[in-house]
Parts: C-alpha cells; structure tokens; sequence
C-alpha cells in the first residue's frame, strides 16, 4: 500500500458500518439493564467495560477496512497456529470461571482464545478452498485436511468445556465446505454420517449438557434444574408482550430468575423491557448485516474475498439463530454469546474486526 | 469482471459458488423466520398468559430430596434407616424486628452465629423471602424450647428432614460407609445433585448411591411479589431411593465384633460357594452417624490423625504378612510342580543355616524327621523352607497369582490394596536387583516381600474348600424398590477357575482339619464340638529386621509384637463359611485369632444348622479349650 488511497473513505461501506454501531448500541443498553440492580443503585462496572471494548472495537474495525484482506490469506496459518497454541494454555493456565476454563487473564484483558478461533478457522479454510474445486466439486479426500483443521480447535475447546463455541466451529465447517464447493454426494454422505454419529456423540458430553439436551426434549424430565431456565427465559420473552416492559422496568431479569443475564440469555432481557417490536426490530438489524455480508460475498472480486465474507457472515448468523433459539425455547440451552451484544470484551472485538474484514472486502472490489 | 464471467462457465458437474451461496441464504432467511415466528408466539400470542405468570411474580421451585433407601442385612433387618432431624430456618422478611429476634433466637438456641448466617445468606445474594437454615441437628432440649416461645419469634420455624441413621453405630462401618454434604466438586461433575445434598462418601454408601439416592421431588410454587406463597401449581412426587439387602448377617457380624473387642484387626467371612460376604469387621471402628449430623472439624481431625487408623478398612485396604498360613500355598504350588509329596520329608533340628545366616524354626527344640502332613498340622518352618527353597520363587509366585495374591479380589469397594506376591520379576522391577534364594525361604512362611490382605487369604481358602473357583466378594443380594419389589439381584460372580489336582487338595483340607481337631493341631482354639472345622494359623513377625531371630514375645513392645491370623472353613466335607481373621500385636494365630473364629463359626451354624442336624438356639458355649492352654500355633 503506497499512499493512502482515497476511494478507501469514498466508497466505505457505511451500511454495514451503521448496522454494526447500531447492534453494538442495543447490547450496551441490555448490558445496563442485565446489570441494572434498581433505582439508588450505581451502574455496574461491567457497563463501562463494554463501552470501552465498543470504542475499541470500532478502532479496530477501523483498521481492519484500510487493511487489504488479501494479505489474510498469508497470515491464515501463522493465526491458526497462534490460536490453537493460545487454546493449549487455556488447558494447561486458564482462567476458570464456573467449572470451565475459557479465559488467559493478561491483567487489563481477559482474552478468551475460543472467540479467536472461530475468525482463526474460517481464514484457514478460505484459504485452502479458494482454489476451484475439481470438476464435480471437491472430493472426500480433499477434505481431510480441512477437517484436521476443524478437528484440532474443536478438540481443544470441547475440553474446557465449551459445547457452544465447539457447536459453532463445526457450523462454520459445514457452511464453509458447503459453499466451497463441496461434491453433492459427499455431502448426502457426510450428512448422513453426522445423522448417525449424533448418538455416539451423546457418550461425550458431559452430564450437565445431557441434562440439558433432556430437558430440551421433555421439560419435565428435570422441571427443578435445567428445565427451569428454559420456563423462565421463555416467561421473560413473552411477558414483555407487542411493546415490552420498558428501558429498565423488566421483572424476569430484575429478579434473578435469568441464568447468565449478561451473556447466554441477554437476549430475554431485551426482549422482555422492548417486546415483540424490539425484538423484531434486533433481527432485522442481524438480517441487515448477514444479508449485506452475503451480498458483499456475491460482489466481491475474487473468490478468496467470496468466501471469507461467507465464513464471516455465517459466524454471525449461526450464533444468532442458536442464542435466540435457545433464549426462546426452540433449541436446548448451549452458551454462545449474542454477538456484539452479549457482555464480554473478546467476543465483541473479535466479531467488530471481522465487521472491518467485510468492509475491506467490499471496499477493495472498486480497486482491483 | 472477467473473472466471474469464468466462474459461471464453469464445466457442467461443478458446484457454482453462486447457487451455493444462494441456497445458504435461502436457510439464512428460513432459519431467521422461525425464529422470529416463535417469538411472534411468545410475545404476542401467549403474552397473556406468560405476563400473568411473570406480573404475580411467578413461580418458585421448592425442591425436596427423597429419603434415601434403606439397608438391610439378609435377614431383612434394618441396619441403616432415617430418624429426624429438627433444623432452626429463618425467613429474613419475615422477621418484624430483626435485629430483636435473631437476639433471642441466639438466646434460645445457646449459639451465636446467627446474624453472621443470615448476613452470610444476603451476601450470596439469596433474596429475603428465601428460608434460610441457621442451625442444624437441634437437640430435643432446644425444640422445645423453641416450640415454646414460637410467638415471640417471627419468622422463624423448625424444619423436620430425615437425617442418615446407622442403627448399630460403628457396627460394620467401613462396609456400610457414611454419607455427608455434596462437595462443589461433585456439584461440577454429577448431573441432579444440589448444594446441601446428601451423597454416599465412603463405603457402600458411595458406591451404591445411584440405587440409594432416589429421585428429588417437589412443588412447583407461586408466590407473590413480596416472596408470599399463593398456590402451589405442580407437585412433584419424589422417587424414593432403593433398599440393599446385603449377605452380611446383623448375627455373625456382630459376633464378630464382639470376639475381636477393642483389639486392632480384621476378620471376613464368606460363603465359599458364592462370594458372598457374611461379616466384614475391621477394628478399631468409627460411628458413621458422626458424619449424618455434619461431622465438626475436630471430629474428622481425630478420625484422620489416630495413629490406629479407624477410617481404613483391613479387610481390604490392611496388608499384612501372611505368616504359616502361606504354607497352604507352598503346599498347593509345591505338590502341582512335582517338588513336594505327601511322602516328602525333611529333618527340622529348630533351624537351618542357609546362606550364612540361621533360619529358626518356631520350636526350638526342632520337630525331628517331619513330612508333609504333620508340617502343616505343627506349622514346621523348618520343613517349608526347604519346600520353598526346592520350589523356587517364581513357580510359587505363579501359584499365589493363580489363587489371586497380588492381585485386587474385585470387591465393590473403593481404594481396596492388591498387596504384594513378589517374584524374581517383580524384584528387578522394584529394586532393579536380582532374587537371592534365602528371600524364599522368607516369603515360603510367608514374610519377607509377601503382603496379603485378609480379604485374599479368604479367597485362597475358599478356593480350597469349593476345589479352585475364585468369586467375586460381594455384599449385596438385592436390590429392591422402597415399596419392596425387587429391582435387581446380584447373582454369584465367578473370577476365576484354578485347576488344582484333587488329591493335592486332599492333602491340604486332611492337613487343615487336623491343625484344628488333632492334638498337637496349632488351631485347637477354634475347634467345635459338632462340626468339624478345618484351619491354618500364622504368626507373621511386624518387624522384618528381626526376621529369623524371634525374641520372647513379652519382652517386645505392643506395636512390634507379632500379628496373630487364622484362616478356616467349615464344615469340613460340605464347606458353609470361610473365615480369614487377623488380629494385630497379639501374638500367636491360633491364641488370638483362634478363639475369634470359634465364635463367629459357632454363631454362623447356630443359624444356619448344616444340613442334617438341628437347628439349635444360640447359647453361650464355653471354648472348647481356654487360650493359652495348648502349645499354640
């Protein structure tokens, strides 16, 4: 890059951009009112903290537009590595918080390594996708080291134990392979495989997550534990009716009836204060920005650019589908954040920068 | 743009990225319209209702442990059962005047934690309308009292919960196990346990918990905004645990307890025909019911730091030196490799020199030309360390493994110990040295390297008794639901199958019986008047220095005096029990253990008359021979 070039600022994806702002906006607000512990008292710090992880986030953002995400595909395995051995400490020197190890404390910043690694995943397999795939699309064998890939972050993260993040990766795997190209028949196959290993993957997890998928299934199997959360998340969405509650005036999270009200279930919260019209109006803004980073994918200039705006955008859409889904009842509870509005500083700046990596895309398809 | 255009030429076969990228978007849209449709259901078609459930501030969930199942011994009776327990619980908002209250509630109770409780519970963040259980396990002195003044003590009730009960105290504890708190780490690891929860420690008690436990019960509660209960909306009834019917017998075990007294040591006694257990005692005991009521700091600090360890138990976890009753295994492993006959014979002058240094006999005056039988019946070292010598250790080590020495006997039981069957092999292992011939002649009377539990001696007696069949030791029969229907039964469990010549079995069961029954036997204390019982006695030195040069028993310090065992089954010609009894620093097999065994053997066959005999009460028989009195051993 010699010189600074001035369609960079002309052609800028201000959409996307406002959509990002915007969704950031919205989880600042439930962040308060998750935390909000009534009238007289003073704002909880963590407040503050996403604010400043907003303002940094935007930073990077930023940054991430001016910078030519064709240089990714270099970088695409030194990060891969650099995650996965980050992963590795969490093993052996994580943080723990609640009985899993999910975070590096670095003093200032608690980096937890299983949100880089979702961006980490997606760049390693763009970059060995972008090449055409075979006539008849690509084979099972090429596909063995992409699923190595995919095997050895899952591995790590399955061991903290994160079932949410494991959940995601393998998602982003799927889409990744499903646009990149993938031989129909092998993916009658690999679906039909997945189908039957369901079962044996029931022998892995632990016993608080099948009591979860049990009490998804039949909440009254376990209507005192687990299945309590799910009553109670769905009470919150409902009571909040066309309108809501109001900014503040929500019972359910008020109340501690709302398990990680932050993080997992923020989103209960906002739809109990805004109602029916609030939530409508948080997914149209996701749908704004996943259709703007799938039309961004179906522009873009080379096919690299293609599918790292397909893998972005599915990062965000599966964690959306999943949060809200599990808020709302329709799938069991499995923790992934609400991207950009979940409380946690990681997961925000991570998802903005991946916002500036689309930008970048769209940006540059005026320029080469 | 050249490019694209390249891209949707691409040959006929090949996936257009285009279409896929559209398909992904078609799910992109699906998915987002379902989600969205549900919440159109949440929130505007079923407002209502989840608002009026939300607006009466809503549902509370009051959980309530089932009572655990029960234990009884296989005579149906009960050994562990539940008794009440009458905690103090105080509602904060409840209170008018709190500070007064919890004042004369202290007052009443004689403690003075209360307030930092209450503050405890505040801190966790449990709302005022939340009960909380300020003292536990109140005695009747303090019921009353409260029962009494419930007027001038606003929200603060009694709360009656089923506390564990071990009906006979210490009694068969380290069997029956304790129960005690849920711990955060058995909060993370278990599904359906929570805090305050009673779970299974030690014991069965641990390892039977999933049949013991039941499933929790409870109502699902609406209460008002201020935390006022309403109405309850669901009840759910509770699963109470399931009862274990052991093979243990109350009447034998605690005859057991009662000849072993406050002597250290252990005893078991199984049916060799099943493996089931019929006592298992271990001494010195604890009274399990410490730990039902929350056992204190101090409490659990005495039980861990007593140098006699009462929490461990010797049946499985003690290991100690067989002493002669390891002839019984050079005998079988002697006559199955053809180095040892019932016409071999050696001289015993009271000792032998091998290797430059005395190997004694335990009767110094020696006992002359001896050969197989009476060795046994005197328990001549003498002639077994020249049999063991002749044998070798490995193929005696190969013997012992086969009986099930080294190894774990299987029982369901935690932190059981293997002991030790040494072998040439397993020293190169240990000490990267090689096997001396002299340290056979050790382990052939069994000392030196050789460590067994009394649960393995059992076995290895039971497979010479039932003819080589090793089975598992087990405890319980039943299981079986609280309204009695059986759930599950614990057949017999066969390990393993020895195959032992039956005439060199022969020679082994004439041989016990006679140490038993003959006159100069070394286990005449265990004799009975009408059954005949076959044994083995052994005295297996404590302290290994002093191996081969045995000092007068009272000169030596009570924790280096030697470990008294017996080994036995009855009746000789249909075998009903196996006894392996160990008592520790008291001298000779057969005048410390014998008399033990005698007890429990007459105890067994008072209510279980072999076949053909009457059924006879119980009566207090006087030994058949006083301790003390015969050249023991």
């Amino acid at each position: 890059m010699a010189g600074f070039d001035r369609r960079l600022v002309s052609r800028f994806d201000w959409t996307l951009f406002a959509l990002t702002l915007s969704i950031a906006g919205v989880g600042l607000i439930c962040v308060l009112s998750a935390s909000y512990a009534g009238p007289g008292h003073v704002i909880d710090p963590l407040v503050y903290r996403q604010l400043i992880w907003v303002a940094a986030g935007a930073a990077i953002l930023m940054a991430a537009a001016v910078f030519d995400y064709r240089s990714l595909a270099t970088y695409a395995y030194p990060f891969y590595a650099m995650t996965v051995v980050l992963l590795g400490v969490v093993e052996v020197s994580g943080h723990s918080t609640g009985g899993s190890r999910r975070w590096i404390n670095l003093g200032f910043f608690k980096l937890e390594p299983s949100e880089l690694a979702k961006i980490a995943l997606a760049l390693v397999l763009v970059r060995y996708l972008r090449e055409e795939p075979p006539r008849g699309g690509w084979g099972i064998r090429q596909m063995i080291i992409p699923a190595l890939l995919l095997a050895v972050p899952v591995g790590l993260v399955l061991k903290q134990p994160d079932l949410g993040t494991a959940l995601i990766l393998m998602l982003l795997f799927a889409t990744m392979i499903f646009v990149g190209g993938l031989n129909w028949r092998v993916l009658v196959a690999v679906a039909m495989l997945t189908a039957m290993a369901a079962p044996l993957g029931w022998h892995y997890l632990k016993p608080y997550q099948k009591q979860r998928m049990v009490s998804f299934i039949n909440p009254q199997s376990d209507p005192l534990g687990s299945g309590y959360h799910i009553i109670q998340s769905e009470i919150a969405i409902g009571s909040g009716g066309s309108y809501g509650k109001g900014f503040l005036k929500g019972t359910q999270a008020r109340l501690n009836f709302l398990p990680e009200q932050t993080t997992d279930f923020i989103f209960s919260v906002f739809a109990e204060e805004f109602g029916f019209a609030g939530s409508v109006l948080l997914m149209a803004l996701y749908a704004g920005l996943v259709g703007r980073g799938i039309w961004i994918a179906r522009h873009a200039r080379d096919r690299f650019g293609a599918l790292l705006a397909v893998g972005l955008s599915a990062i965000v859409f599966w964690q959306v589908a999943i949060n809200v889904g599990m808020a709302s009842g329709v799938l069991p509870v499995v923790g992934i954040p609400l991207p950009m509005v979940s409380y946690g500083g990681s997961s925000l700046i991570i998802m903005m920068a991946a916002m500036g990596i689309l930008i970048s895309i769209n940006t540059r398809r005026y320029m080469f | 743009m050249a490019r694209r255009r390249a891209h949707r030429t691409t040959v006929r076969g090949t996936p257009k990225t285009e279409l896929r990228i559209g398909t992904f978007s078609v799910l992109i849209a699906l998915v987002l319209a379902v989600v969205t449709v549900r919440l159109y259901v949440l929130q505007v078609v079923r407002h209502k209702e989840l608002a009026e459930l939300a607006d009466r501030n809503r549902i509370r969930i009051h959980r309530m442990p089932a009572p655990r199942g029960l234990v009884f011994d296989s005579m149906h009776r009960a050994l562990v059962d539940a008794r009440p327990s009458f905690d103090t619980v105080v509602v904060p908002e409840d209170m008018s005047k709190p500070n007064e209250t919890i004042a004369r509630l202290e007052g009443y109770l004689g403690v003075d934690d209360i307030a930092d409780r209450l503050a405890q519970a505040q801190d966790d963040g449990r709302p005022p309308y939340d009960p909380v259980t300020v003292e536990e396990h109140l005695d009747w002195q303090q019921v009353v009292t409260l029962e009494t003044h419930q007027l001038d003590l606003p929200g603060v009730s009694l709360q009656v919960t089923p506390d564990r009960h071990y009906i006979y105290g210490p009694v068969a504890a380290h069997l029956l196990g304790y129960v005690g708190e849920a711990t955060e780490t058995d909060l993370r690891h278990l599904a359906g346990y929570h805090m305050g929860d009673e779970i299974g420690k030690f014991g069965l008690e641990r390892v039977f918990e999933n049949d013991l436990r039941g499933e929790a019960g409870g109502q699902e509660v609406e209460v008002d905004s201020v935390g006022r209960r309403l109405r309850m909306l669901r009840d759910f009834p509770d699963h109470p645990g399931d009862s274990l019917i052991l093979t243990v017998n109350l009447d034998v075990q605690q005859a057991a307890e009662q000849a072993i007294g406050n002597r250290a040591g252990a005893l078991v006694a199984i049916d060799p025909n099943t493996g089931y257990i019929l006592a298992m005692v271990s001494h010195p005991s604890f009274d399990p019911n410490v730990f039902a009521t929350g056992v204190t700091p101090a409490a659990w600090h005495a039980l861990t730091s007593d140098p006699t360890h009462p929490l461990e138990n010797r049946v499985i976890q003690g290991t100690y030196a067989p002493g002669s009753t390891f002839k019984l295994v050079d005998t079988i492993a002697g006559m199955e490799e053809r180095t040892l006959t019932p016409d071999t014979s050696y001289y015993c002058a009271g000792g032998i020199y091998y290797g430059g240094r005395e190997y004694r006999c335990w009767r110094k005056q020696g006992h002359g030309h001896i050969a197989l039988h009476r060795a046994i019946v005197e328990s001549c070292d003498v002639f077994f360390y020249n049999a063991g010598e002749r044998l070798g250790i490995d193929r005696l080590a190969d013997w012992a493994h086969q009986l099930g020495l080294g190894f774990k006997s299987g029982i369901d039981l935690d932190n059981e110990r293997a002991g030790v069957m040494p072998s040439s092999m397993w020293k190169e292992n240990r000490f990267g040295e090689r096997w001396y011939p002299a340290e056979t002649l050790s382990v052939a009377i069994g000392q030196g390297y050789v460590a067994v539990t009394p649960m393995q001696m059992a076995q290895v007696v039971a497979q010479i008794a039932n003819g080589g069949t090793r089975y598992k030791p087990q405890f319980v029969r039943e299981v079986e639901g609280a309204d009695g229907t059986p759930a599950q039964t614990y057949p017999p469990v066969i390990l393993n199958q020895v195959t032992i010549d039956p005439t060199v079995l022969q020679v082994v069961r004439d041989a016990m019986c006679d140490v038993v029954n003959a006159p100069d036997g070394t286990g005449r204390t265990a004799r009975l008047d009408n059954i005949t019982v076959c044994g083995k006695t052994g005295t297996a030195q404590v302290v290994k220095e002093k191996q081969g040069a045995r000092t007068s028993e009272k000169a030596e310090p009570a924790n280096e005096r030697d470990n008294g065992w017996f080994v036995a089954y009855a009746p000789s010609d249909n075998p009903k029990i196996v006894i392996a009894c160990v008592i520790e620093h008291a001298g000779h097999g057969g005048s410390a253990a014998g008399p033990v065994v005698h007890d429990v053997m007459q105890k067994f066959f008072s209510i279980y008359p072999p076949s053909g005999m009457p059924r006879q009460q119980p009566a207090p028989t006087p030994r058949s021979t006083p301790p003390g009195s015969l050249a023991i051993r």
